[in-house]
């Protein structure tokens, strides 16, 4: 299974690649940074100009940037190169490096529970509404699934939130916090407080994100549940007497998960693009802020590392949906 | 029917009887389709509910008098009234003028994209499946490529360079991402259909490629690709409001529901209907479509019984 796995990321590495001289080109073309500065008032001085295009690359051919980036190959002030572990230089001046590495666990955390609880959440219901078609709990469901898969993330965040700030006032006491990931305060406080300021805080921007996954996958858990439900092996299964529990966790659910799970890789994707909503709307100090940002100024290396970033969570995603197929599908053999 | 003197019809009323009756009578497969999609309520429902909203959308305008720009004669921020349903903004806007204005931009947006999708989707899908091989590596390599990518983030790339959009721009660029799902669909429908007898009879009657893709392949596939342009239709208006929201998809002096919904957020405990009157559309236009994309999904499925059981 290990050389399975390795061979796997061996694939997708052309994938990557592809994928970020792709988004490099069109960043590119979407915007010249240096642009402010040049129809700038009063006009800034031309040589000025020009030493920011050098410490920028702006200077090289877009392929040789390319190479340059990921490389950090050739002539280089030392700060690109992302196989050598530089981001790049930033138009604002930032460190990219220390923004991604403070901001990159804070996203991720948000990210990685929402995802899980979205898709736990969504196949707890998947199965309920299969087992029990047709009822009331299964019209409910249903309608709820198809309410989440029309509701607008960035709509749905701004009640929350505002549900949020009323439910405090209701209570007279501030329970959910509504603005940022952590309190100013968090470096002081004890494991335990930590712990409960970080809860604190997930909580509502968790229950924003974990919507849109859900509504994609709790629909397909009820569908590919329903099959299985109907096919001959699990009647067969249930006519040598086996246990209803046994039937349904052994023989139903297990086989009904394989398609959700091609599924669950898309719902990160979905989830990081949500983060992006999330966080404006929460503001936190995150990736997804942080990649508006850089949109908003152009800044090219910088909305490179939050691509690849993304491109990495994803095929890892994928990657961790493929084995669990061989665990899922008894078939399925990874030699 | 042990009796063989009751041969005659029977009594064909109650929901089996409907059943039989659908299953067994002659019909033209249009017929079936519409038959069974309106027995299906909720989608029937949303259906008169979504084209109502596409009349006030692009009909209403024509005979309301303000429309979604500033006006010096509209008093500021007042509550609904018969002279504004909606009330005004503090800048004064009609309220309704904007709503109407916004809900027809992000229809336009949505149907432009599901066409575009479903055009781009069918073409490279069918190509692929059908000719298999290098060309089919080449095309879905590159659909590989680009999924990585968040679409969202692909959008937001791209309309951060052309600030100040207008919505066929926006449309454009969902469009010009948004079809790589239909074309794996489409592609793996068309990799099962080109084994069948039908395809294999076209080809020995002397059928060119493009034909065999135009006439059979594609018609075999086209139920599926119906479906999945409705969804493409909600999943587009979502992205382009949340495009507007995040301040790159439409802008001023336009407006779309996810801008109304940017001006509103920082008030909703103030003035709570600007905030509600614009998300509530948004929710009901996608809850529509994706409840006649239901319907049409047990419309089209020649797999299902005429009448659900």
């Amino acid at each position: 299974m290990l050389a399975y796995a390795f061979r796997r990321l061996l694939v997708t590495v052309p994938v990557l690649l592809a994928a970020t001289l792709f988004t490099f080109l069109l960043v590119d073309i979407s915007g010249d940074p240096l642009e402010p500065l040049v129809f700038a008032v009063p006009p800034v001085p031309e040589a000025t100009i020009d030493a920011l295009r050098g410490r920028l690359y702006l200077d090289r051919g877009i392929l040789e940037r390319y190479w340059l980036w990921l490389t950090g190959i050739g002539d280089t002030n030392g700060d690109i190169g992302l196989l050598k572990g530089h981001w790049g230089p930033s138009v604002r001046g930032l460190d990219i490096a220390a923004e991604i590495a403070s901001r990159f666990w804070i996203t991720f955390r948000l990210v990685a529970i929402a995802t899980v609880a979205g898709i736990a959440l969504a196949v707890v219901t998947g199965v309920v509404s299969a087992v029990k078609q047709y009822s009331r709990t299964d019209n409910t469901l249903t309608f709820i699934g198809f309410l989440a898969l029309a509701m607008p993330t960035f709509w749905f965040a701004a009640l929350i939130k505002e549900l949020g700030v009323w439910f405090n006032g209701f209570v007279g006491q501030r329970i959910f916090y509504t603005l940022g990931a952590t309190s100013p305060t968090y470096n002081r406080m004890s494991f335990l407080e930590k712990t409960w300021d970080v809860i604190t805080h997930l909580a509502l921007p968790t229950l924003v994100l974990m919507l849109t996954g859900y509504a994609v996958i709790s629909r397909f858990q009820r569908a590919s549940m329903l099959e299985v439900l109907n096919s001959d092996y699990v009647r067969l299964a249930r006519a040598k007497g086996l246990r209803y529990r046994t039937v349904m966790r052994r023989h139903a659910l297990r086989t009904a998960l394989i398609p959700v799970v091609t599924l669950s890789a898309l719902t990160v994707s979905g989830a990081l693009t949500g983060s992006v909503i999330v966080e404006t709307i929460f503001r936190w100090r995150g990736l997804g802020i942080f990649f508006i940002e850089a949109l908003n100024t152009t800044d090219t290396y910088a909305v490179m590392g939050f691509i690849v970033l993304s491109g990495l969570l994803i095929v890892a995603a994928n990657l961790i949906a493929d084995l669990l197929y061989g665990a899922l599908d008894p078939r399925i053999r990874y030699e | 029917m042990s009796d063989p003197t009751l041969r005659a019809d029977p009594p064909l009323i109650g929901p089996r009887g409907d059943a039989e009756r659908l299953n067994t009578e002659q019909r033209s497969q249009i017929k079936i389709i519409f038959t069974r999609f309106f027995q299906h309520r909720p989608a029937v429902i949303s259906l008169i509910v979504l084209l109502s909203i596409v009349i006030f959308a692009f009909i209403g305008p024509l005979f309301w008098q303000w429309d979604h720009t500033i006006n010096r004669a509209i008093p500021s921020d007042v509550g609904p009234s018969w002279s504004h349903p909606f009330g005004t903004t503090r800048a004064g806007h009609d309220y309704m003028g904007q709503i109407m204005r916004a809900v027809q931009q992000s229809l336009k947006v949505g149907i432009v994209v599901a066409l575009m999708v479903s055009v781009l989707g069918t073409l490279f899908g069918s190509i692929a499946g059908y000719y298999r091989g290098r060309v089919d590596a080449i095309i879905m390599r590159g659909v590989d490529v680009l999924i990585i990518i968040p679409l969202l983030a692909v959008v937001l790339v791209l309309s951060s360079a052309t600030r100040g959009t207008s919505w066929y721009h926006v449309a454009l660029i969902i469009g010009a991402f948004g079809w790589l799902s239909t074309a794996r669909i489409v592609r793996g429908l068309v990799l099962s259909l080109r084994e069948q007898e039908f395809v294999e009879a076209a080809r020995a009657l002397g059928a060119s490629d493009s034909r065999i893709i135009r006439k059979h392949l594609v018609p075999n596939a086209l139920g599926v690709i119906i479906v999945d342009a409705t969804l493409v239709v909600a999943i587009a208006i979502l992205i382009e409001a949340a495009l507007s929201f995040l301040g790159f998809g439409i802008t001023i002096p336009d407006t779309s529901l996810g801008l109304l919904i940017q001006n509103a957020q920082s008030f909703v405990f103030v003035r709570p209907r600007l905030f509600y009157i614009p998300g509530v559309f948004l929710i009901v236009i996608c809850l529509t479509i994706n409840f006649i994309g239901d319907g049409l999904r047990d419309a089209l499925d020649p797999k299902r019984q005429a009448v659900r059981k």
